[in-house]
């Protein structure tokens, strides 16, 4: 056995390298949920479609990409999409691998707030003779996204967990450089007890955000602009 | 590579893909009931402890919780094959967000279902096993069946600790030949098929558990 002690010192020196690798993370997280949102609205609008078929495909599609690994639709995506001519950077594969896999999980979350809002809303935007666009900016989005947040703020935090899987195909996020750090200098125990600690932090941070920022959303709705 | 030849290999990662789970998801269950029931009765230090286990585990990610047993548990001395290190970071990972499930079950069951034992002067042992447990199970299941499904898409991660599941082979083919679209759309129906066999066993499981309690539903 080799013996065995925390060094402050080393955590000092490795400390930058793994902060800035911390950027990289961070970026990925918000494209890929900026993306995640997107895909999370097409997909809960097309379940509500008027074709049958599009509604039953969106469905098999969502369950699809929700029960197979990320690790696997990562690879996927990084080994299968330059067969089609798309050669993208290892981060912007990550970020579309996430906004996909999180997008099938969020569209779960819209659609059940969009079911939420009561039937004589839907009947009132009606009678107004509101156009569907009208009907959704005006009348059910404003009122749907307050109840949204919460689930939606936890996906995202889950999703910055499994920004790690990312290292797979390359991208120098924080586990990369701390394994990396870990196997220069053969000791393991500060650089990735550092990162775990710092996703704590992180995830900790973001889920007080999520709370503040969903007290800022009046319960009764809002105009959107 | 013929494809037969792809298919079979696949399906020997497929078989070391669900050993894992078979050994993880008891673990997961074990953890999730241990903790989750001492994190609501146990007395005050006990109690933190299993509060600092769910909150680990919960908050930092599954990939860290492996490479932290895999790397940095052989320099204590504690040295562990691949396979139990990825068994253990993925049942306590799963078991910790079981935890959490098991919590809300057991304070779903009507408050008058505790005041009623009580009233009935039962032990605190027969209220919980015999009153408050067996109903809170029917409403565990279908989100245990979530964290099954959860469960099965982790075990991907002991790829990246060499272990040669579904996942590490289909990288290994892919690097190897050139028929990637092949190789990860057997792969991705393979997990897909795991994962609806276990959402319908689930199923199966909860219709047979909330026989006799009355309940509403369409079937």
């Amino acid at each position: 056995m080799i013996s065995f002690d925390w060094e402050w010192a080393f955590v000092l020196e490795i400390l930058p390298m793994i902060l800035s690798a911390a950027k990289v993370t961070l970026l990925a997280t918000l494209l890929g949920s900026i993306l995640a949102i997107l895909v999370g609205l097409s997909f809960a609008l097309l379940r509500r479609s008027k074709l049958v078929l599009l509604r039953v495909v969106t469905y098999w599609v969502v369950e699809f990409v929700r029960s197979t690994p990320l690790l696997v639709q990562i690879f996927f995506l990084y080994y299968v999409l330059p067969e089609f001519g798309i050669s993208m950077s290892p981060l912007l594969t990550g970020v579309l691998a996430l906004g996909l896999h999180y997008g099938a999980y969020l569209s779960e979350v819209f659609r059940s707030g969009i079911d939420g809002i009561e039937k004589g809303q839907w009947e009132a935007a009606r009678a107004l003779n509101l156009t569907t666009y009208d009907t959704y900016k005006d009348i059910v989005l404003p009122q749907a996204i307050r109840p949204m947040i919460p689930a939606t703020g936890n996906y995202i935090i889950a999703m910055f967990k499994e920004t790690p899987q990312l290292s797979a195909i390359t991208l120098l996020e924080m586990l990369q450089v701390a394994k990396i750090i870990g196997s220069e200098n053969f000791r393991y125990l500060e650089p990735f007890t550092l990162v775990g600690i710092l996703y704590l932090v992180f995830s900790l941070v973001a889920a007080y955000g999520i709370h503040c920022i969903e007290r800022r959303f009046p319960k009764e709705g809002f105009t959107l602009r | 590579m013929p494809f037969g030849e792809i298919v079979s290999i696949l399906l020997e990662g497929t078989w070391v893909t669900l050993k894992i789970v078979a050994f993880a998801l008891p673990l997961a269950a074990i953890m999730a009931f241990t903790f989750g029931l001492l994190r609501m009765y146990a007395p005050k230090p006990i109690k933190y402890v299993s509060v600092a286990y769910i909150e680990f585990f919960r908050g930092t990610s599954a990939l860290i919780q492996l490479y932290w047993i895999y790397f940095v548990l052989p320099f204590f001395g504690v040295s562990i094959d691949a396979m139990t290190a990825g068994v253990l970071a993925i049942g306590l990972n799963i078991g910790a967000y079981g935890t959490e499930v098991v919590r809300g079950a057991m304070q779903s069951v009507p408050k008058g279902q505790y005041e009623a034992s009580v009233a009935l002067n039962f032990t605190s042992s027969q209220r919980l096993w015999r009153i408050l447990m067996p109903q809170a199970l029917v409403n565990m299941i279908p989100p245990f069946g979530n964290l099954a499904i959860e469960l099965v898409k982790a075990t991907s991660l002991v790829s990246l600790i060499t272990i040669a599941d579904l996942t590490y082979r289909a990288k290994s083919l892919a690097d190897m030949t050139l028929q990637v679209t092949e190789i990860f759309a057997v792969v991705l129906v393979l997990y897909f098929v795991i994962a609806q066999v276990l959402a319908f066993s689930f199923k199966g499981i909860e219709k047979r558990l909330s026989r006799g309690l009355g309940r509403g539903g369409l079937d």
